[in-house]
């Protein structure tokens, strides 16, 4: 199953028809490889790698905040859900994509099963956070002024709580864009792809350096973008 | 990918359990090489990263040091780190250990900046007024009482550590992560993988519990008896 490199057959220097010197020789940073192979290598990878991210934190902040809005109802919900994503996100992602393979095979679902635990973990403990930090006048204040305790939760509580809320989604969405990159190992997709396949061949510098700068940025992008509408969504709350 | 793929069934798991028995000392050994590396850059994070977070968080300066450190952290990943540490330096286990490092230190930075930056002023001054001296004020009222959020630093670094070195042998380092990258090998195959992925795991969770404890135990010693 997955990359099975050990019997990929002995180091492979890349041997792309038009291969410069450069590359022939490994050198730190051959911008001709990069302007050869980002249309057909980094760009799709870079794609890949915003889809598996997207449906990855699209799922896990559903699946957190439903498990957030009972767990802050029912206090007894609390410790036990808390302490079951904390345990998910114990796994070394390596070990839990393998572990999954038997159960949900190999393929895409595999690895959304595996970044969306990962999530959990850090948005169902900001999500709560939040919920606790509002303070009781705030909400006392809602219900005197004749609030259900619905449009008290919908109109104060959540508002109240989306700073820490949207911190956890930035946090979230910086850890699932970086540990994509090992779902490369099993499936082809991702900027990771191309980070093993420059380590099989001959540990390709070029290749590894251009692809994981390339995680670096996008997960940078996306804190800033996030950073952006933390400050749009929550225009009373200073940003940190 | 191989063909084996197919025939990863959930039975697997318990031919996984049987490869255990029969192959404990070589998953002892594994085990023991990844705790090595693991934990020898867990030590040199906290070393590097501690005493710069206590005195950052001390002086209440370098917001920006702890909360960039704690992104560019997250965001890099693991893999390209490894194998970029790898390419410049050759396997081996000191260099491994550097790229472990790198990572290990931003949780543990961050968290001792915001735990000693978070420390109630009150208590600080009330020392500084009974005559402490700067550095008794940070060993004596400030780590005892951000113990809890620094001990969480460490279980999130310990963790993240963990699973990096896991990940270091698909770029040619030791341990578990050998056994869990060589399915192709006849004598590991896929009960192999698994074995060694549970067992990882297992490492993983009983180390985060150990912190997780000691956390426990920290803060309760720090919240006040009423």
């Amino acid at each position: 199953m997955t990359r099975g490199w050990h019997v990929a057959g002995g180091p492979v220097i890349p041997s792309f028809g038009r291969s410069s010197a450069c590359e022939r020789s490994n050198g730190w940073f051959c911008t001709d490889w990069l302007q050869h192979h980002w249309g057909d290598t980094l760009q799709p990878a870079l794609v890949q790698h915003i889809e598996l991210t997207l449906i990855a934190v699209g799922i896990g902040f559903a699946i957190a905040s439903g498990l957030a809005l009972v767990g802050f109802r029912w206090q007894l919900f609390d410790a036990p859900f808390g302490a079951f994503s904390d345990f998910l996100y114990t796994i070394p992602s390596l070990a839990l994509f393998q572990l999954l393979v038997p159960i949900t095979g190999i393929g895409v679902p595999t690895v959304e099963v595996a970044l969306v635990s990962y999530t959990l973990f850090i948005l169902y403990r900001n999500m709560i956070a939040g919920l606790k930090s509002v303070p009781e006048e705030a909400i006392e204040v809602a219900r005197g002024m004749g609030f259900t305790r619905l449009q008290t939760f919908v109109k104060v509580e959540l508002p109240l709580a989306a700073p820490a809320v949207i911190a956890g989604l930035r946090i979230a969405t910086v850890s699932t864009i970086s540990i994509a990159t090992v779902a490369a190992f099993i499936i082809p997709q991702g900027l990771g792809e191309p980070i093993f396949t420059g380590i099989q061949q001959n540990l390709f510098r070029t290749e590894i350096l251009a692809a994981g700068m390339l995680a670096v940025l996008l997960g940078l992008t996306a804190d800033g973008l996030l950073a952006l509408l933390q400050r749009v969504v929550t225009p009373w709350s200073r940003i940190r | 990918m191989s063909v084996l793929a197919d025939n990863f069934t959930p039975s697997t798991f318990v031919d996984a359990f049987r490869f255990m028995g029969d192959n404990f000392s070589l998953l002892l050994t594994k085990a023991g090489e990844t705790s090595e590396l693991a934990f020898a850059a867990l030590g040199v994070a906290l070393l590097v990263a501690l005493p710069l977070g206590l005195w950052l968080g001390h002086k209440h300066r370098g917001l920006f040091i702890a909360l960039g450190t704690s992104t560019l952290g997250r965001a890099l990943p693991s893999i390209a780190l490894i194998a970029f540490f790898i390419a410049l330096l050759g396997v081996g286990f000191w260099n491994i250990l550097v790229a472990l490092v790198v990572l290990g230190v931003p949780p543990i930075l961050a968290n001792a900046y915001f735990a000693i930056d978070g420390v109630d002023r009150d208590a600080v001054d009330a020392a500084r007024g009974l005559g402490m001296s700067e550095r008794q004020i940070v060993l004596r009222v400030e780590l005892p009482l951000g113990l809890p959020l620094i001990l969480a630093g460490v279980r999130i670094a310990a963790v993240f550590v963990i699973a990096t070195a896991t990940i270091a042998s698909v770029a040619g380092g030791n341990g578990l992560g050998d056994i869990i990258v060589s399915q192709s090998d006849r004598n590991v195959g896929l009960p192999g993988v698994l074995a060694a992925a549970l067992w990882v795991s297992a490492m993983a969770l009983l180390t985060a519990l150990v912190l997780a404890l000691a956390q426990r135990a920290a803060s309760r010693r720090m919240s006040p008896r009423t």
